[in-house]
This record gives C-alpha cells, sequence and structure tokens, in this order.
C-alpha cells in the first residue's frame, strides 16, 4: 500500500543478485542471499534417474537415493537424524526419471552442519547392508499400500498405456514389490559409483547466506566430486498413440473413482513449451482448476477435484487429467474431459480469458517467488533447463507476446480428443 | 474507534509487531506488518467448525463453506475466481473442528481485493438452491474420496469411541446420512447464525502500512451489522472410564494402529509440556513442528526394530480438549499384535525408567525455534497461525509467546503431564486390518481428520 519503510524486500532474482559459479569438476553453485529470517534452503539434483537402471531393477535409483542417508561418512543413520532433527533442519533425496533431486532447509547458524552431511550422503554413503533391509521393507510396505490407493494407481497404468514397453516412463520410478525384492546391496553401490558425478549437478543454497563463504564452503566439501562419464539415458523415440488405450482397475472396497487421461506432452526445451503451458493453464489450471473444474466441478458436480497438469521435463513427460468422481460418473466426467480438449483445438481462446490467463501465470510470480524455498526451486530449474539467469526478467513479456492462434496450435500439436490414454481405479463395476 | 493495543515482537527478525483491535461491531482485526517480499495475506476467521454441529447437521460448516466460493450479487459465481487467479493471487479455505477460515493471498499492491470479497461474502452469499444442488454431489464426492484412505476410515471411528458427548466425534466432512439431506435452508440458517462481525477474526499480513490497512477494515467492515451472539457448546466430554478398542476391516494388505488418549487443550498449562513429549515420541508437532522423526522414540521402537514402516502422531492447539494420537503402519508381513506390545513397552518404558530428558527438551525448543523461522517466510503461514491461536487460545499473543513460553517447561512438567495423560484407563485403541472375506457394504460413520483443505 505504500512503499515507505521496505527494508529487506527482494526484486525479482536475476544476474544481479544471484550468483552463479562453476566448480572445476563442472558442479554449477547458484547462490541469492535473503537476511528477511534467519534461515537457509538448499536444493538440488544430479543427473542419475529412473531411466538409467534396468527394468528387471524398477526402483533403484530411488533405493539408492533414500539410501544415501542411512549411513554417510563417519556418521550412522540415527547420527545423521539425531543431528539432523535437533537443530530442525531436513534433508532428503528422491530420485524421478532423469536425475536424483535433494532438499534442505535450517536455520543460518547450522549451515555447516547440513552441508556436512550432504557432502557425506552424495560422496560417502556406506549403505549398511542391515539398513538396506530395513528401507526395503519400508518400500515394500509403501508399494502395498499405493497398491490399494485408487489415484495412485490410476496414475502408474496411465503411465503403462501413454508410453511403449520398452520407455522407462512406462515404468514406476518406485519400482514394484517384484524389481525392489531383487535390487542387491552391490546394485545400489554400483549405481551409486557410475552415476553420482559432478557433471550436470546443480546446488541452489537460499536465504541468510554470504554468497562467497558458500562457494568456498560447497567447493571444499563437493570440488571431490568426480566427473564421470555418466552415462546418458538415451531415450527411444515415441511414436503417436494408435488409437485409443483405456484401462479399469477394479478396487474392491472403495467408494470413488479417480481418472487420469492423457498423452506425452512436450519436453521443456521446446521451443512452444510456453505456449503449452499456457493452453494448459486454461484448460485445468486457472483459478479453481481452469475450464476442466468450471465444467467437471462446478457446472456439473461431478467430482471434487478436476484439473490438468503439464509436466515438460528433460523428457517427454505426459500432458495428463486428473479428476476423482462417483463410478456413476466415470464416463460423464471422462466425456466433458475430452469435449475441454477440443474446444480447446477447435476455438480460438477468447481474448479476455487469454489475457487473465497470461495475467496469472505472470501475475503469480511474486507469490510463488515470497519463500526461500520457491526461489531456490526457481534457480535449480533455470539452471537445469539452460533458462538464463535473466530469464525471470524476460519471463513475463515472453508470456505476454503468446497469442491466441499459438495456444491453439499447441493444443493441436501436443493433444488429441480422439487418441489418448485413459485409466481409471475404483470400485468394480464403475468402468 | 475502539482500543488498539500493541504487543511486543516475538524473536524472530522477520516478524513486525501485532496490532489488535476490536471494532463496536465486535470484529476482531489483527494486523502484521512485514516487508520480506511484495506480498500480503487476508484472513477471516470465524468461530464455527464441526465442533457446532449436531447429529443431523454434520458437515454443515464445511459444506457452508464451500458455499461461499458460489457468489454474491456483486461478486457472482467464478467472477471471484478470476478476479484473484488474474492478479496472480491465491485464495482458498479450511474448515476445521474449531474453525472456518477464509483467506486471499496477493501481490501487496492487489490486497484490497482480498478485503472486499471477505466482507461482502460475510453477509451477502447467495445460496442458491441450483449451487447447493451440485455442491451437494461434490461434497460426496470428497467424503467418499477420504473413505478410499484406510486411515480416515480408522480415524473416523477412533473419533467416535473416544469422544461420546463432545462433537469432536464426527469428522468435519460429516456422516453420508446428513450430507444427503441437509437442505439449502439448513445452510443458509447456519450461515446467517454463524457468519457476523462479532463471531469473526480478520487477520492482515504483509508488505503493508498497518495504518492505512486498518483504516481501510474498518472502512469496509465497521458498518456491518452484528448478530445475536452464537450459542455456546456446553457438551463436555465426561472422563473415560476404561479403555475402549475399535477395529476396522478394510481392503488392501496393510494394517494401521492408532492410539488415542485425551490431551490438554490450547490454553490448558498443560500443553506445552505435552507438546514436547508429543516432539519426543513421534516429532514434533503444531506451530513448532515440521521435518522428519527419525531420531523420535517411536521411530526407534518401532520402524528401527522393523515392526512398522512409519510412525505419525501429534498435537495440535484446540478450543477443547483434543486427542493426542500415535499410529504406526504395520511392516509388511509384520504381526499386530507384536507392534502393539512393543508400543506399549516403550510408553511403559518412558512412564517408569526412561522419561523425557533435558536433551529432549532442547532438541524440541531448537526445533520450534527452527520452525518459528522458516515459517516467517511466508506472510500466509503467520496469517494462518495468528488466527488459528485467536480461536483456540483466544489470544494471538499465544502464537506470539510460543517460543518463549515453551523455553519455560521444565522435564518435570513433562514427565507429570505424561502421567496424567499417557493413563490406560483413558485410551482409545483402534486397528485397521485388512479383510479376509468380500467388502462389506460401508456403513456411515462418524469422525476423523481435523481438517479439510477446500476448493
Amino acid at each position: 500500500m505504500t512503499d515507505s519503510n521496505r527494508t529487506t524486500r527482494p526484486s525479482i532474482p536475476g544476474p544481479h543478485d544471484i550468483v552463479r559459479h562453476t566448480l572445476d569438476n563442472g558442479a554449477t553453485i547458484l547462490v541469492r542471499e535473503n537476511h528477511a529470517s534467519p534461515s537457509i534452503v538448499i536444493d538440488g539434483l544430479l543427473r542419475a534417474g529412473a531411466a538409467d537402471t534396468a527394468p528387471e531393477k524398477a526402483g533403484l535409483a530411488s533405493f539408492a537415493a533414500a539410501g544415501l542417508l542411512r549411513g554417510a561418512g563417519k556418521r550412522t543413520f540415527s547420527r545423521i537424524f539425531e543431528d539432523m532433527e535437533s537443530i530442525g533442519a531436513s534433508l532428503s533425496f528422491s530420485a524421478g526419471q532423469h536425475t536424483t533431486e535433494f532438499s534442505g532447509q535450517c536455520l543460518s547458524e547450522d549451515l555447516d552442519l547440513l552441508l556436512d552431511i550432504l557432502r557425506d550422503a552424495l560422496l560417502a554413503p556406506t549403505f549398511p547392508a542391515e539398513q538396506l533391509e530395513k528401507l526395503r521393507g519400508q518400500f515394500i510396505t509403501g508399494l502395498q499400500i499405493r497398491a490399494n490407493d485408487t489415484r495412485s494407481v490410476a496414475r502408474l497404468e496411465f503411465f503403462k498405456l501413454a508410453y511403449p514397453s520398452d520407455h522407462p516412463y512406462s515404468r514406476s520410478a518406485d519400482g514394484t514389490v517384484e524389481t525392489v525384492s531383487a535390487i542387491t546391496r552391490q546394485d545400489i553401490v554400483s549405481f551409486h559409483r557410475q552415476h553420482y558425478g559432478a557433471g550436470g549437478m546443480i546446488i541452489s543454497v537460499v536465504g541468510d547466506v554470504d554468497p562467497a563463504a558458500v562457494v568456498r564452503k560447497l567447493d571444499a566439501r563437493l570440488g571431490a566430486t568426480p566427473v564421470l562419464q555418466q552415462p546418458s539415458s538415451e531415450l527411444p523415440s515415441l511414436l503417436p498413440l494408435t488409437g485409443m488405450q483405456q484401462r479399469f482397475v477394479p478396487l474392491p472396497g472403495k467408494t470413488q473413482s479417480d481418472i487420469v487421461l492423457g498423452i506425452p506432452g512436450p519436453i521443456r526445451a521446446a521451443d512452444d513449451f510456453l505456449h503449452a503451458r499456457l493452453a494448459n493453464t486454461i484448460l485445468g489450471v486457472f483459478g479453481l482448476m481452469g475450464r476442466l473444474g468450471a465444467s467437471v466441478r462446478d457446472d456439473q458436480g461431478l467430482a471434487y477435484y478436476a484439473y490438468s497438469e503439464l509436466t515438460g521435463g528433460l523428457g517427454p513427460g505426459p500432458w495428463r487429467f486428473s479428476a476423482g468422481v462417483n463410478p456413476a460418473n466415470v464416463s460423464q466426467a471422462a466425456l466433458s474431459m475430452r469435449d475441454e480438449i477440443r474446444r480447446l483445438q477447435e476455438e480460438p481462446v477468447p481474448a479476455e480469458e487469454l489475457a487473465d490467463n497470461k495475467s496469472y501465470l505472470v501475475g503469480s510470480l511474486p507469490l510463488h517467488l515470497e519463500t526461500n524455498s520457491g526461489v531456490s526451486d526457481t534457480l535449480v530449474n533455470i539452471e537445469l533447463y539452460r533458462l538464463g539467469l535473466d530469464y525471470l526478467q524476460r519471463y513475463p513479456e515472453m508470456m505476454m507476446q503468446i497469442t491466441a492462434d499459438q495456444v491453439q496450435a499447441a493444443a493441436l500439436k501436443y493433444l488429441n480428443a480422439d487418441t489418448y490414454a485413459m485409466a481409471v481405479a475404483g470400485p468394480p463395476g464403475g468402468e | 474507534m475502539p482500543s488498539t493495543e500493541a504487543l511486543a515482537p516475538p524473536n524472530t527478525p522477520a516478524a513486525g509487531k501485532v496490532s489488535r483491535t476490536v471494532l463496536d461491531n465486535g470484529l476482531t482485526v489483527l494486523t502484521k506488518e512485514i516487508h520480506h517480499a511484495p506480498v500480503a495475506t487476508f484472513w477471516v476467521f470465524y468461530r464455527v467448525g464441526s465442533r457446532n454441529e449436531g447429529p443431523g447437521i454434520t458437515g454443515i460448516s464445511h459444506w457452508t463453506e464451500h458455499m461461499m466460493f458460489k457468489g454474491t450479487p456483486t461478486f457472482p459465481n467464478r467472477v471471484l475466481d478470476r478476479a484473484i487467479s488474474r492478479v496472480g493471487g491465491q485464495w482458498n479455505a479450511f474448515t476445521s473442528s474449531d474453525f472456518t477460515a477464509y483467506y486471499e493471498t496477493l501481490p501487496a499492491g492487489e490486497i484490497d481485493l482480498g478485503l472486499q470479497i471477505e466482507c461482502d461474502r460475510m453477509v451477502n452469499s447467495l445460496f442458491d438452491p441450483d449451487e447447493v444442488s451440485s455442491e451437494r454431489t461434490v461434497i460426496i464426492s470428497e467424503r467418499q474420496g477420504a473413505e478410499n484412505n484406510p486411515m480416515f476410515l480408522l480415524s473416523e471411528e477412533v473419533h467416535a469411541a473416544a469422544f461420546r458427548i463432545h462433537p469432536y466425534r464426527h469428522t468435519v466432512i460429516g456422516d453420508m446420512v446428513d450430507l444427503e439431506r441437509i437442505s439449502r435452508d439448513d445452510l443458509h440458517a447456519h450461515y446467517r447464525r454463524y457468519y457476523n462481525p462479532n463471531n469473526a477474526i480478520a487477520v492482515a499480513v504483509g508488505d503493508f502500512d498497518s495504518d492505512a490497512m486498518l483504516a481501510r477494515i474498518v472502512e469496509l467492515f465497521a458498518p456491518l451489522k452484528p448478530g445475536p451472539d452464537p450459542r455456546p457448546v456446553h457438551r463436555v466430554e465426561p472422563e473415560q472410564r476404561g479403555e475402549r478398542q475399535v477395529t476396522v476391516e478394510g481392503d488392501g494388505e496393510t494394517s494401521y494402529l492408532a492410539l488415542a488418549y485425551h490431551a490438554p487443550n490450547a490454553t490448558d498449562l498443560d500443553f506445552l509440556p505435552l507438546s514436547v513429549l508429543a516432539a519426543s515420541l513421534v516429532g514434533a508437532s503444531g506451530p513448532g513442528g515440521g521435518g522428519t522423526n527419525k531420531s523420535s522414540r517411536l521411530y526407534k521402537a518401532l520402524v528401527e526394530t522393523e515392526l512398522a514402516a512409519a510412525v505419525g502422531g501429534g498435537i495440535g492447539p484446540m478450543i477443547d480438549p483434543p486427542l493426542f494420537t500415535m499410529s504406526a503402519t504395520l511392516r509388511a508381513g509384520g504381526d499386530l499384535a507384536e507392534l502393539e506390545t512393543a508400543l506399549d513397552a516403550e510408553l511403559e518404558r518412558l512412564l517408569t525408567s526412561a522419561p523425557v530428558t533435558e536433551e529432549e527438551l532442547i532438541k524440541a525448543i531448537k526445533r520450534a525455534k527452527a520452525a518459528f523461522a522458516f515459517g516467517s517466510e511466508s506472510v500466509t503461514s503467520q496469517g494462518s497461525w495468528l488466527g488459528l491461536s485467536e480461536i483456540t487460545a483466544g489470544s494471538h499473543v499465544w502464537f506470539q509467546n510460543y517460543l518463549a513460553n515453551l523455553q519455560k517447561v521444565t522435564t518435570e512438567d513433562v514427565a507429570r503431564v505424561a502421567a496424567n495423560c499417557l493413563d490406560r484407563r483413558r485410551r482409545t485403541i483402534g486397528r485397521y486390518v485388512p479383510s479376509t472375506s468380500e467388502p462389506m457394504n460401508r456403513g456411515n460413520g462418524t469422525k476423523s481428520a481435523l481438517m479439510h483443505e477446500s476448493a
């Protein structure tokens, strides 16, 4: 309301206040200061993911990531979590298809401890056999819970339908009970040795820090990360889906059905990715979930949730539409989703709706960048997709220039109202 | 304008001063000016939740919350949503056992939109019969989605068993029989009874000038007429005499265990010692919570020993004495009775040979300090805690002084509260076990999750 009395209010992050430093081994460090609160967020990733593992070992990348904190350097599993939880800090690792990501948070007075644990986890995990067995039991329990969860089952089946069986995306990054049972300690040790290298590694530190000191601290700890010839995961080529792919998975005793419908989508580096993002926002994000929310939830009262999601990562992740509905309403909800896809393909988006959606995508930046974790997450993406440190400065203009024709063209290019994959999980008889 | 009291800022650098004002029509207003980012949040909390419901109208507070998104004559349905989204804002609402809360978080220059919307819908929401009818299926779908989750089913039965009298016994989402029958007029009457300035708290946090913000809130809200004070809730839960047990059979291959003990409410002096106890047992919760719980006593006793795949639980501030719950997910292939025995042994150990230590107390305080620093990064989080504190503890000072008061807790306090609270005669054990036969027809249960996110 007034511009007086502003002391620490930061601007949109850009080349003027992001420190970017590349270590000799190729790892990239990004730092942005924010002294509003005595806290720090660390995010990052390295190039090791589920796509780098054999189908019969599906879940290996996730198993390895979770194993990093089961013992590292001189610390046992118990010591690591006693040390971290005693200072209110957190650090976690998880694996996707192409990357293993980490995320941590601590008070600024505890940065050194968190960085020590990060270093040990990445460079010196001990993978104690008995700890890996404990982890295996937890994973298998998690997979059993997943097999009984309609949303998870619909999502897993969707990936099987939307991608050919030789494509890593057709498999769950967390594996199955069978594959997780087959993973050995040696598999995990080898995967770590072969794939946890500095090439492509990104580390972002945001918060109450001195950037020069952070770079020194990280160089001292991660400068020794080996430069590996990390095998680049070549993905099999994707052909368009031939005809509708549909599957219903009955889960007895459930009361609601979950639907996931969609197709393989554009990669983040696609020239028209922002056009697709705008199309996706119109379809199933804006406000209470865009046109899908308005139609499926608000007008027809069919679902508690209905939305769309565009992945756009390093590979052709899906563009998918999800809804949770009463079993009797599955067909009607699916038809409505299809109708909304068709409408976006056949009719130019009205000028006002287009303007609203652009305005939302640009206007939501301050909210997204309010917290250290929001900024940190954005910095990692800027580096991973080589968007440039001035990306956030250029973003509003890039977004504002997109036309209704370009949105329609992206919808026509990537979506198909007649040929898509659709998976439904719910009570028997609810197909 | 009536009196304004200013309070000392808490121990976090990003925290500003909170001003509290009560308008002539009874509206309580909290403002906190902070400039860490060009954003601001505006909340309105109503003193109504599932606590104010009885049989026949369970779920009505939550459904009313949904109807508040369906428009007024000034802002018809979807106009609100569009107006917020167009400027890059977020809005949502929550219904809990104790309150219903609405918020808008916006770029700082747009915060007036939040004030206008909340002022308007405090009195002018339409409750159009067609909208009520289409929302009925949305609400039922929300309940069915929750029923797909075994932990919802178990928690609902545990609450229904632990509370015989108090309305915490039923879920926020409500019983299916009531969701099928509640009428438009029921909803509208509920709205008129509870949505009045004298039953509400407005909270603004963020990048604004406090005086200007307060003046604008007064300009918009002061003309609203107060309503009669809502009927207080008098359904005090009598002391439980003897352990209660419930079993839920259902689908899947996984068993779950839940233990629920009657616990002190937010204003009870025992609340903070109990939150330290909870942090030791299952990890930090409430305003000092967050993070993992792998160094907690139950994790070590149950997960490290491979009896459970995960443990959880905690305690949060509530108006009336709530449940302190602990839960465990049985590890695949494990034995539920063995898990239960180990859990009991660990609680017994705490009560006899191994009370909560000074080290654990220091850890809980440090974790809370970190949680407050992390929370201070977000205006939305701060607005939420200030309002929640005002509702459940009678004053936002509860939140502002949380860290300072936590530091006064001693291990003796924790031991005393542990002995009081962890009494087997006043607990409820819930077990979820996979069905061995064909799925049953589901009955209509009662209570569970304390917080439902809407929209």
